[in-house]
């Protein structure tokens, strides 16, 4: 049974099971090389590619704005797992993936948005279709929300088993739980190396949040045991002071960073990193954090620009600027000022339905306002932010002069912002998935 | 000259139109912004953030400003307070004001909230009206917050943190810390 429905079409939501039926039935009589087409369309219709932080909220706003479009949310998953908050379950402060994980059923029935399960594999922006693994589908406006993909080629020993052995854990799931039972297995007094890539990498204080939290665990349960990290920028990406204060209260002797220090070429067999080529580095564990570019099928579109990594775009409607009616939100963009990070990636979905739903009904396309909030843990029971407010100057996305900051200094807040962190989570999770 | 002038004028009208190209911001697209935190159209489902659906234009125009000049304590509001124009807020204050109440659903000490009914229509009836789902002024709607986020707003009001207004003073001094916390939980009660 389970074999069976995991290679069906799954389709769920409103008319949708209708339409499953009828493809099924008409997919043997469609021509070898050209997959069926899964949902014949016939409004005006908006595909969304990627359940995450981006394209659940992009599908979800479009129908807020204009019932009258249909949208249709592909992703490849049945469920998502958020990377914000995945650096607690490495440190001990959450039993399992559980609080992180959500589904899709709540949000497909409250909007009535049409929810296909399938890979993308290609699109074609001439003739608006995009390809997956269960056929294909036709848009008026595409949205692609597709996350990151790692530049391993530029990891002199990386290959496809790489992660096994020195997880990457950069997308949540699977490779945190590898991850956090290496942090189990390893002994007292072991080291663990985490390597951070130049910058721009999803997340920008993220690995410094997850030295701190492995730091917590080590200190509490393996205290003669150490955090080396390699960064390869010349200092902290983000949030520098407060980490550093946060490492000097709580790590003194648990985590030493090293700046610009890139990580060119792996051992894998020795469980090493060298620097540059040349200074080697062992760990029991290996967080290797490889630099990152959009993901695959961003490339594959064509959606990449002159850098080869990145995705440009419109600043207020996320129309990428190689190919018409297709927008790319979230990490995979060049969004100017705001970060590669979940708010924005929430709030650059709001603004791009907003601009899409003006675009099909021929309203002159609205100025961006955004926001990013993010806060980092250091420690159980306190953390750290940063927040900005973002506005369109001169067709370039930027922070709002004499406004946003980091938390204060004097650690004032930090008890307070480890309880405001986690209504974040609750917020925004229920935002996507309701 | 007078050409010159036609020039001035037809290149700055270019740059006028480019700009115009795109409207600006209005109520929805500023505060849809908010919902990551505080929920869709403004019902927040974290207990320490407060929903925003419901306030008046006013409770919400007068937080922003207090957050903005730093005289209402806070962590990142204020931070972000500052990136918003005197009519941006007004916008805001009007988009959640246009929306309704969020109810909340959540368990509260029946008891306590029996007993905070009573002093609610005793004490604070006044301004926090029809069981504090509305407010006068720039009262802010208390019916159905999330219990955390009172209890949190109460003790910065009562450490001194946060400044409490005098016709609001003088209704707490009476009060004992239960009575207040009855009163908490009749207002996080209120589900319809």
């Amino acid at each position: 049974m389970t074999l069976n429905r995991r290679d069906f079409l799954k389709v769920v939501g409103g008319a949708s099971s209708l339409a499953l039926a009828g493809c099924a039935a008409q997919a043997p009589a469609v021509s070898s090389g050209s997959a069926a087409e899964i949902m014949p369309k016939t409004g005006r219709r908006v595909v969304v590619v990627g359940g995450g932080y981006g394209g659940t909220i992009a599908a979800k706003y479009v129908r807020m704005m204009d019932k009258s479009i249909e949208v249709v949310l592909i992703e490849r998953n049945d469920h998502f797992v958020s990377c914000p908050f995945s650096n607690l379950y490495l440190g001990g402060l959450l039993p399992d993936l559980s609080s992180l994980t959500i589904k899709y059923d709540k949000l497909i029935a409250n909007h009535g948005i049409k929810f296909v399960q399938a890979e993308v594999t290609g699109i074609d922006p001439a003739a608006h279709v995009v390809i997956t693994d269960k056929g294909r589908l036709k848009y008026d406006r595409l949205i692609i929300s597709p996350g990151i993909d790692f530049r391993t080629e530029e990891i002199k020993g990386y290959d496809a088993k790489t992660p096994e052995i020195m997880p990457h854990a950069w997308k949540a799931g699977p490779q945190t739980v590898l991850l956090r039972k290496q942090l189990e297995a390893m002994k007292d007094g072991g080291t663990v190396v985490i390597s951070v890539p130049l910058a721009p990498f999803r997340c920008p204080p993220g690995p410094y949040e997850r030295a701190s939290m492995i730091a917590w665990y080590l200190k509490h349960n393996k205290p003669n045991s150490k955090v080396i990290i390699l960064d390869a920028n010349p200092d902290l990406v983000s949030k520098g002071a407060l980490f550093r204060k946060g490492w000097d209260m709580h790590y003194k002797n648990i985590i030493d960073y090293r700046k610009a220090a890139k990580v060119t070429e792996i051992d894998v067999g020795k469980k090493a990193v060298l620097i540059e080529g040349l200074d080697e580095v062992r760990g029991d564990v290996v967080n290797l954090i490889p630099p990152q570019r959009a993901a695959d099928i961003a490339v594959k579109a064509d959606l990449v620009g002159d850098d080869k990594r990145w995705c440009p775009i419109d600043a207020n409607t996320f129309e990428s600027k190689k190919h018409k009616d297709i927008h790319v939100i979230g990490d995979a963009s060049i969004a100017g000022a705001m970060p590669k990070s979940g708010y924005s990636a929430n709030s650059e979905a709001k603004v791009c339905a907003t601009n899409v739903v003006r675009l099909m009904n021929g309203q002159p396309v609205m100025s961006l306002s955004g926001i990013n909030t993010c806060y980092s843990y250091i420690a159980k029971g306190e953390a750290i932010s940063v927040a900005a407010v973002y506005a369109v100057k001169d067709g370039a996305i930027i922070a709002v002069p004499n406004s946003g900051g980091v938390s204060p200094a004097d650690w004032s807040q930090a008890k307070t912002e480890a309880i405001y962190a986690e209504s974040w989570l609750k917020n925004i999770l229920t935002e996507m998935s309701s | 000259m007078k050409h010159r002038w036609k020039y001035a004028v037809a290149a700055y009208a270019i740059t006028i139109s480019a700009a115009a190209l795109a409207v600006e911001p209005d109520a929805a697209m500023l505060s849809n912004a908010c919902a990551g935190c505080h929920g869709t159209y403004g019902g927040s489902a974290g207990p320490s953030m407060p929903s925003l659906a419901g306030h008046s234009k006013t409770a919400i125009v007068e937080a922003m400003k207090k957050f903005k000049s730093g005289e209402r304590p806070s962590s990142i509001m204020g931070r972000l307070a500052k990136g918003y124009t005197d009519q941006q807020i007004e916008l805001m204050g009007e988009y959640f004001s246009k929306q309704k109440i969020h109810f909340t659903n959540q368990k509260v000490d029946l008891a306590k909230a029996k007993r905070g009914a009573e002093l609610q229509e005793e004490h604070c009836s006044r301004c926090h009206l029809d069981d504090g789902k509305e407010g006068k002024d720039d009262t802010p709607v208390m019916a159905s917050q999330w219990l955390p986020y009172l209890q949190m707003q109460m003790e910065l009001y009562q450490t001194g943190k946060r400044k409490m207004p005098e016709r609001m003073a003088e209704k707490v001094k009476p009060l004992s810390p239960a009575d207040i916390e009855a009163l908490l939980h009749f207002y996080a009660g209120v589900n319809k």
